[in-house]
């Protein structure tokens, strides 16, 4: 969108609207799910929710393609991304940087990959990386990743085992003493949560990694030299969410 | 057309010679001025459908049938509100800079033939005088942008100085390529020239090069994506109108859609044979030479938004380059290949 390419943002709209229908049936809200709390899940999944994911991720398959048809092989966007806003893989590990951004630079960083948390461990699928660093690579692990996600959710979804949501936890949750630190890869990095716990109900201190913080911290080191065009169409790869960046 | 003749023998009966010309320039005018209006008005309202219909999305459809009253209720809207000057606002600048950008479109709307008696203004240097209007336009965004006193609108204001000199060659140019067949660049003499043939037939090979280039350049020339650098509104707000509310902004925003409609009627006029049908007939109904040309005009302006909707933003260096390296050179080419097949009389007639 940044770099004027509105149609293809229109494109996008169609097929989140698909996905926010699904999120809708299952917890009720669009945007802020709110879905995972303390001890499990706020509700069983929609009786609809398998056959409905099924049917998106069908159409999906027929619609992803048109995003390279639309955009990726068009010369003016090809011209406008390469070479643009390079990262190292140096840069990227010390800057901190998580997520495709980081992917996009050869910095292998999928938390999924090195911290399988929940069912990561059980499903095979490919870590993306590209080496140039740049706009376009960053652009381009974003469009393979979608079509990771849908391989994942493929091998999942038939496997959802029947049984309890939620588990019974109390209302006050005391953390015994000591620093924890879980993280999670989310779709612009990974996301971190560091408490240090003195044992009472509320935690001595608490740190939200969010990526959107380190990825900005990048923008002033590697929009260097450019033009303003080149700014937006690096801070649009970047993906930057202003409330995330201000956690 | 009967009926203007009839009414420039009643006006001429009715005063002195001299009153009833100027009363009968006034009421041309007037009339230009609604077509202005209305034309700028619904090719905003065909631009948003057309995006919607390209975005998958329904467009503007409540206020009146299919959303036909949609941009009279903005223009309304438009009108009622405030119109706000910058404290640090060149004001006389700053209010005289719509006026040029309004009147120099309206001037270049006068020229085109719509119909064989349907042309308020034949001078025998029709394109010269098109060519050299369209170019005053930009002294508007200019004066807009820097008068507004505001970075964003200035850096607008600049690429559309140079983007708006920079093209002005090549549409300048690829008209010129065309002018050697027709020889001659009074309008009405060059739709003379294409009842033998639309232009696009005539030159085959360099005129198809040529209408390539002049859809590219006139689309730059108009501040349209791709080439939308003057109000790229994810690097410079709204670009050089920034500052501008109410009916000032308005009059930019009409502008910019009678420029695409100009651009495209030039095209019509230039390579498609303006008002003569494609079957042979028009001499016969009077207004459906004024249909074929509007229809024509609007596949062009068709074209254009599908150009809009489909291409992401050039930079503003890539935009230089293109113009330069190599716009301009194959127009050159073009030109030298365009003479020798008139003077070798290769091209095409019926």
């Amino acid at each position: 969108m940044d770099v004027g390419a509105l149609t293809t943002y229109f494109y996008g709209f169609r097929d989140r609207e698909m996905i926010n229908d699904i999120f809708e049936e299952t917890c009720g809200a669009r945007l802020t799910m709110n879905y995972n709390i303390p001890g499990g899940l706020m509700f069983d999944i929609h009786p609809n929710f398998v056959k409905r994911t099924k049917e998106f991720i069908a159409h999906f398959k027929t619609k992803l393609p048109e995003y390279d048809l639309l955009l990726t092989g068009n010369v003016i966007f090809q011209k406008r991304m390469k070479g643009i806003g390079i990262l190292s893989k140096e840069d990227a590990i010390s800057f901190g940087a998580s997520g495709p951004v980081g992917r996009a630079s050869g910095y292998s960083c999928d938390v999924r990959k090195h911290h399988p948390y929940s069912a990561f461990d059980k499903v095979t699928f490919n870590e993306i990386l590209k080496t140039e660093g740049d706009t376009l690579a960053r652009y381009q692990v974003r469009i393979l990743e979608m079509w990771e996600s849908m391989s994942i959710i493929e091998q999942l979804i038939d496997n959802i085992p029947e049984g309890d949501f939620f588990a019974k936890t109390n209302t006050v949750i005391k953390l015994p003493e000591g620093e924890y630190y879980e993280r999670v890869e989310t779709a612009r990095g990974e996301l971190g949560v560091y408490i240090i716990s003195t044992g009472t109900k509320s935690p001595y201190r608490m740190k939200f990694r969010s990526p959107g913080f380190s990825n900005l911290s990048l923008l002033n080191h590697i929009a260097v030299g450019g033009k303003i065009g080149d700014l937006v169409a690096t801070m649009a790869t970047l993906d930057l969410v202003i409330p995330d960046i201000d956690r | 057309m009967n009926i203007t003749k009839n009414i420039h023998e009643w006006l001429f009966s009715l005063m002195p010679e001299a009153t009833a010309s100027i009363v009968e320039m006034v009421l041309i005018a007037v009339v230009y001025l609604a077509i202005f209006a209305v034309a700028g008005l619904y090719l905003v309202l065909l631009e948003r459908r057309v995006a919607a219909w390209f975005q998958l999305r329904l467009g503007p459809n409540r206020v009146g049938y299919q959303g036909l009253l949609q941009t009279m209720a903005d223009a309304l809207k438009l009108v009622s509100k405030e119109l706000t000057v910058t404290i640090k606002a060149d004001k006389f600048l700053y209010n005289l800079a719509p006026y040029f950008v309004i009147v120099t479109a309206l001037m270049a709307l006068s020229l085109f033939p719509f119909s064989k008696e349907f042309q308020a203004f034949d001078i025998n240097i029709g394109i010269f005088f098109l060519t050299a209007i369209s170019s005053i336009g930009v002294i508007g965004i200019l004066l807009a942008g820097w008068s507004s006193n505001n970075k964003f609108a200035l850096i607008g204001a600049m690429r559309s100085g140079v983007q708006t000199i920079s093209y002005e060659l090549s549409v300048g140019l690829s008209l010129l390529t065309m002018v050697l067949m027709t020889g001659s660049l009074q309008l009405s003499q060059i739709v003379e020239v294409q009842k033998g043939g639309w232009l696009i037939v005539q030159g085959h090979i360099p005129a198809i090069i040529a209408f390539c280039i002049y859809m590219i350049a006139g689309t730059a020339e108009t501040n349209r994506a791709p080439f939308d650098l003057v109000e790229a509104e994810s690097e410079l707000g709204a670009g050089f109108h920034t500052e501008y509310s109410g009916m000032k902004f308005a009059y930019f925003f009409l502008a910019e859609f009678i420029n695409m409609f100009i651009i495209a009627a030039i095209a019509t006029t230039i390579f498609f044979g303006a008002y003569l049908s494609p079957f042979g007939i028009t001499e016969s109904i009077p207004l459906l030479g004024v249909f074929w040309f509007l229809a024509k005009t609007l596949v062009l302006v068709f074209l254009m938004m599908w150009f809009r909707w489909t291409f992401p933003r050039l930079r503003i260096d890539q935009l230089l380059v293109l113009e330069w390296k190599y716009l301009l050179p194959l127009n050159l080419l073009n030109l030298v290949l365009m003479a020798l097949i008139v003077l070798l009389k290769l091209t095409i007639h019926f």
